[in-house]
């Protein structure tokens, strides 16, 4: 082998390597800045589509729960209210069963069994949610309909819970029915992102949890969850993210009726909901107004979603994570 | 390599204390001890007594089974779905793979220390306290955490940062907090597997000097690839290697010799370990 000359180091860089590198750059700043213009448009495009709603009804259109169209009146908040009901519920009912099943997947489920169970969830969320609406309103609701006034029965002697847990559903479509279709939706979702966080967690983490003579529980409460902690908030705004935005399951059990209410067994309605049944039929003013729903829609899921990267980072800073 | 590197000697001579083979009580008593991984056998035909408040190393080339066998006096091969473990391993006198011992209750008597350091990702404090409260002990946690974190030589470093995250710690320190960590929970025997293989020099004099000082109170067992600390920290020495088998080429660990540490660096029965230690094998 020639002794190496460092001369070499001096000459002129290979121009076509330099020349694809650049190229590769600049496709990625692109791509990149993309996300970012292509967010910026959508606001503008929309907020300015629904300014004559928010210029015509002012403050009212947030503060208002009138939605009259033949009076020109429109309010969103039931309908962000809705949103908000529908969500909670689908959180509270997926996000403990999701823990729960990528728990078992990942420390319980006997190594041939964990297979199985993970394509069954993935192969859940795959499945359109119009399926999901269908389902739920030409099975579930007909079945949990004269259920909801038992169920009512239970609660009936305790303050709060005797007013939450109430109502009138029509025909079984209600804020409940809408949650717990919501919360079997994003089941799946919740699921297999939470089952991604647990799989990082290092083994020896888990070992020297067992090795101080940890139960499998205690192992899972030292160990996986302090680890997980922030991989599973994600996963679980992510799923608030799907339960806010979720249009046509709603649309179809929530049962169209703009009123504010406690009682989760009366039928309400969503703001995705409202815009997917009503966008078609609707002009001028009145379609402003539903595009108008759409831009509140966005800035909750978008402070949402804030809200939650901040806590996150917190979060990991404290264990010290990051 | 020169031999004249490897030379186990000095270390002998610098040591600060001396062996203490006391005989007394018997902590472990392992015999015919086996250990597969489904149809691999990774070592077998062990027989061992451990004695109590005595350090005891393991060493030997890599594959040679020195950690499977360390792994069984607190049943962490448990958690390898593969691992069958065969012949019995007395505890003062009951044996843990009894179908009737908890290996929970077990690993509360016999801590571990991993190669790794693995402090949870909660603060310094609650990487101690999480021994004594899943043992159920609300008391005084205060003084438990002050008290490990001091016979781990980590007090004076650690006290004005106990809430902060133990990721914060070097290396060194976070080896001697799962140190405190696993003596915490008071146990009857210190299992360390390869403790300082992470560290740099410093860091691992300080955990010798710091098993020195609790072996007082701890059966301790350490795995080591550093013959040198062997020569230095232990009272007895097991050599383990690792030996082709059978028509298939599979290697399978075996005990070689087992003995008061100054005989078997000065004065070895086996030839085997004195070409080990004498570094013309491994």
């Amino acid at each position: 082998m020639p002794p190496f000359a460092a001369e070499t180091l001096l000459h002129d860089r290979d121009r076509r390597g330099v020349a694809t590198d650049r190229a590769f750059r600049s496709v990625s700043v692109v791509a990149g800045f993309s996300v970012l213009a292509l967010l910026g448009l959508i606001l503008v495009s929309t907020t300015n589509a629904a300014w004559p709603a928010f210029s015509a009804q002012g403050l009212r259109f947030f503060t208002s729960t009138t939605w009259d169209v033949p009076k020109g009146e429109f309010g969103a908040l039931a309908f962000a209210y809705g949103t908000l009901i529908v969500s909670v519920i689908a959180l509270v009912l997926a996000v403990p069963v999701s823990i729960g099943i990528s728990l078992y997947i990942t420390e319980v489920a006997p190594p041939r069994l964990r297979k199985p169970v993970i394509y069954t969830i993935d192969l859940l969320a795959t499945i359109p949610s119009v399926v999901y609406g269908l389902w739920g309103v030409r099975v579930f609701a007909p079945w949990i309909d004269p259920r909801y006034e038992s169920i009512a029965g239970w609660f009936d002697s305790i303050p709060v819970l005797n007013t939450v847990f109430n109502g009138r559903p029509i025909s079984g479509v209600s804020f409940m029915t809408a949650g717990i279709i919501v919360a079997i939706m994003i089941t799946p979702i919740i699921t297999s992102l939470t089952r991604e966080v647990l799989t990082t967690v290092p083994s020896s983490l888990k070992q020297g949890a067992y090795a101080i003579g940890a139960t499998r529980w205690e192992m899972i409460r030292g160990a996986v969850l302090p680890h997980s902690r922030g991989g599973i908030t994600a996963a679980v705004m992510i799923g608030l993210g799907r339960a806010m935005g979720e249009t046509i399951a709603v649309a179809l059990v929530i049962g169209s009726s703009s009123v504010v209410s406690a009682r989760l067994f009366n039928p309400g309605d969503a703001m995705a909901a409202v815009i997917a049944n009503q966008f078609g039929e609707s002009t001028g003013d009145y379609r402003a107004a539903l595009i108008g729903l759409g831009v509140v829609l966005f800035f909750i899921t978008f402070f949402i979603n804030s809200l939650a990267r901040v806590w996150i980072t917190r979060g990991r800073r404290r264990a010290g994570i990051l | 390599m020169s031999m004249a590197d490897d030379d186990i000697r000095p270390a002998l001579a610098e040591r600060v204390d001396d062996i203490a083979v006391t005989d007394d009580v018997e902590v472990f008593e392992v015999t015919g001890l086996a250990v597969r991984y489904d149809e691999v056998t990774a070592i077998s035909e062990v027989d061992l007594t451990i004695c109590e408040r005595e350090i005891t190393a393991f060493i030997g080339p890599s594959g040679c089974g020195k950690s499977t066998v360390l792994r069984c006096f607190n049943r962490m091969n448990d958690l390898i779905d593969s691992a069958h473990v065969e012949g019995s391993v007395l505890y003062h006198g009951v044996d843990l793979y009894d179908p009737r011992v908890d290996p929970v209750v077990v690993r509360r008597r016999i801590g571990m220390v991993f190669q790794k350091p693995n402090p949870f990702p909660k603060s310094i404090y609650d990487n101690i306290a999480y021994g004594p409260r899943i043992a159920g002990i609300k008391a005084d946690l205060d003084g438990i955490v002050e008290q490990s974190l001091t016979r781990a030589g980590l007090w004076d470093e650690a006290k004005d940062r106990l809430r902060t995250s133990a990721l914060g710690l070097s290396g060194g320190q976070q080896q001697r907090l799962c140190i405190a960590r696993a003596i915490a929970v008071s146990p009857d025997v210190l299992l360390m597997d390869e403790p300082c293989s992470s560290l740099d020099p410093i860091a691992t004099g300080r955990i010798e000097e710091l098993m020195r000082e609790i072996k007082n109170d701890y059966t301790i067992i350490i795995v080591t690839h550093n013959m040198q600390q062997a020569a230095r920290v232990s009272d007895r020495t097991a050599f383990f290697t690792a030996e082709v088998h059978g028509p298939t080429g599979q290697r399978r660990g075996r005990l070689v010799e087992f003995d008061n540490t100054g005989t078997i660096f000065s004065n070895p029965a086996d030839e085997r370990t004195e070409a080990y230690i004498t570094g013309r094998f491994g």
